[in-house]
């Protein structure tokens, strides 16, 4: 690797102002801002039909904006659209693989089409067969592997060509539990080696997990934007749930806190917290005073869920619309 | 590299991708082989006592000698419909999303499949010169005539892949492709390809005598078998390059156009 290639959080991998997107009168980007810094992950998160996939086309020099600057790279997208898909990679939601070739032979069409020599075509193909566990399928026609094998042939494709930028479409979409859990180490491997990965998902879990910043999409716009933890400080929901053993531990200790909301059957008392020390610490000494018997303690900060339900209104599971 | 010879490389790189799905996949090559043999068994077997009979001024001429260039020219016809169902087949695969996306020479992936057709329909018609032979086709061609009507061959091989590479990118289906595809088959049946015109009558006649298989059957039959070729040769080649003109900027616009959400 050359030295202007070496991590550094300062340079933009992708920039994006103003990017606007219609399709006939059903406008689907209404004007998004990304600043996606080298060597990060950032996450793209919405419902289905928020834009997402839109946005990876548009930035992958596959669809045109109809407003907006790009610079991938440090390339101009509308300019220079070559010198972007020099650098990038790109890996949709529908498997871009060649179904009448066998693995190897995806693996040694994109070295050729990387203008790689053959030795080195070679090399990168045994590599990645290797790397991501293709080795008895490698001999085997595309059309006869399974989802996650598919994914995994897919990505490796995309890696070839050694992109310093890479777009990843729902990288886990349809895949099993296991294929997912691949697929999220892969993703942080190559972080690991400095590239910087763009990803969309409808996962909030999946975002929480890989992303470095998320931008959190709805209806065409960024509702928000930021680190996981950003996101979650920005919106109340963090509380602590209290056990009891009857009824009657229940409803004293409720009648005493006074701003908890009861639930009878599970017996449990659910009381807001902000996630000091000092709070807890102030809440179970006023139960001790009391000396009201307390079964059990869970404290729980807000998730990802909480973020996107209040900010757009909605839990994104309600929002599934069919395409 | 310039950005010619990165061309050419890539473009090799799709013809080799495109000879492999053919290994891969020979069905439609081989039924590609098959339609032009069975027409030639037919016509030459079954109709060809009836239909040499209206050979007229021409008569003389064994009906087989008189058919096989017809069958020859309808071999590329059948051969092209190949084409646009491997194109259209092809189109609506993610890879072709995937080149797209990456710093490849945009026409090399249209320039593989058509050299790829090109290869698979100068096979076929070996084959079916072969076939003709056996069935006594005795052309009087001398290696000049042979090498002519080789290259008059490929230029209509050429002219009818490109127009069916753009019929494979119109196409929604290969379903589609397919009947577009059907147009260059269906052809050759009003030319001269089975009689010679001058026995046919009214709109018919005028239409076999004025579109582009008559003057490239007419060209072939007189390079392979010394019938008189006068201008047909001239528009033959007109014809075709000018198809191969038309073709190949339509295929190209097509395959360009931004593709829809």
């Amino acid at each position: 690797m050359t030295t202007n290639l070496a991590p550094s959080t300062t340079r933009s991998a992708v920039v994006a102002t103003g990017l606007r997107k219609s399709f006939g009168d059903h406008l689907v980007l209404g004007g998004i801002d990304l600043n996606v810094a080298e060597g990060t992950v950032f996450a793209l998160l919405g419902p289905n039909g928020s834009g997402k996939t839109t946005t990876v086309r548009i930035l992958s020099t596959l669809l045109p904006a109809d407003a907006g600057t790009v610079r991938v790279a440090g390339h101009d997208l509308r300019t220079q659209a070559q010198l972007v898909r020099a650098a990038i990679g790109v890996t949709g939601q529908f498997s871009a693989v060649d179904n009448l070739l066998t693995g190897r032979q995806n693996l040694l069409l994109m070295a050729d089409l990387h203008h790689l020599d053959r030795a080195e075509g070679q090399r990168r193909a045994a590599g990645l067969i290797e790397r991501f566990d293709l080795s008895d399928a490698a001999g085997k026609m595309a059309a006869t592997y399974s989802g996650g094998m598919r994914r995994r042939l897919d990505l490796a494709m995309t890696l070839v060509g050694d992109p310093r930028i890479i777009f990843l479409d729902e990288p886990t979409t349809g895949l099993d539990p296991r294929g997912r859990r691949t697929m999220w180490q892969i993703i942080r491997d190559l972080v690991d080696r400095g590239v910087t990965i763009f990803l969309t998902t409808q996962d909030l879990a999946e975002a929480d997990r890989l992303a470095d910043r998320i931008g959190l999409l709805e209806q065409g716009k960024i509702v928000a934007e930021g680190t996981a933890d950003e996101l979650k400080h920005r919106i109340p929901g963090g509380h602590i749930r209290l056990q009891f053993a009857d009824v009657a531990g229940l409803d004293s200790a409720a009648r005493y806190l006074g701003n908890g909301s009861s639930d009878e059957d599970a017996l449990a008392l659910q009381i807001p917290y902000d996630g000091s020390v000092r709070s807890l610490r102030a809440l179970l000494s006023r139960l001790d005073d009391q000396a009201i018997p307390v079964g059990g303690l869970s404290v729980h900060t807000p998730d990802l869920d909480d973020v996107f339900f209040a900010l757009t209104g909605h839990s994104h599971t309600e929002k599934d619309t069919p395409r | 590299m310039s950005s010619v010879s990165l061309a050419v490389r890539d473009s090799a790189t799709m013809l080799r991708r495109d000879v492999r799905h053919s290994l891969q996949a020979p069905a439609l090559t081989i039924s590609g082989m098959c339609v032009p043999i069975i027409f030639l068994l037919l016509f030459a077997g079954v109709f060809g006592h009836a239909l040499s009979k209206g050979l007229g001024a021409s008569a003389g001429t064994r009906y087989i000698d008189f058919l096989a260039p017809g069958i020859l020219v309808m071999t590329a016809g059948f051969s092209a419909e190949g084409t646009a169902i491997n194109v259209c087949t092809d189109m609506t695969e993610g890879i072709i999303t995937r080149f797209r996306t990456m710093a490849i020479s945009r026409s090399s992936v249209l320039t593989g499949q058509v050299a790829g057709s090109l290869i698979r329909t100068m096979i076929t018609v070996v084959v079916v010169v072969g076939v003709a032979l056996l069935l006594g086709f005795r052309p009087t061609a001398g290696p000049v005539e042979w090498i002519a009507a080789a290259g008059m061959f490929a230029l209509l091989a050429l002219a009818l892949t490109w127009m069916t590479v753009a019929f494979g990118l119109l196409a929604k289906n290969p379903a589609g492709a397919n009947s577009l595809a059907l147009i260059p088959a269906i052809l050759p049946f009003v030319s001269s390809a089975f009689i010679p015109t001058a026995t046919m009558t009214g709109a018919v006649r005028w239409f076999a005598e004025n579109e582009p298989f008559t003057p490239i059957i007419d060209t072939l039959r007189g390079l392979l078998t010394g019938t008189g070729i006068g201008n047909s040769a001239v528009v033959a080649i007109a014809w075709c390059a000018g198809l191969i003109l038309a073709s190949y900027f339509w295929a190209r616009a097509l395959y360009n156009r931004q593709p829809a959400a």
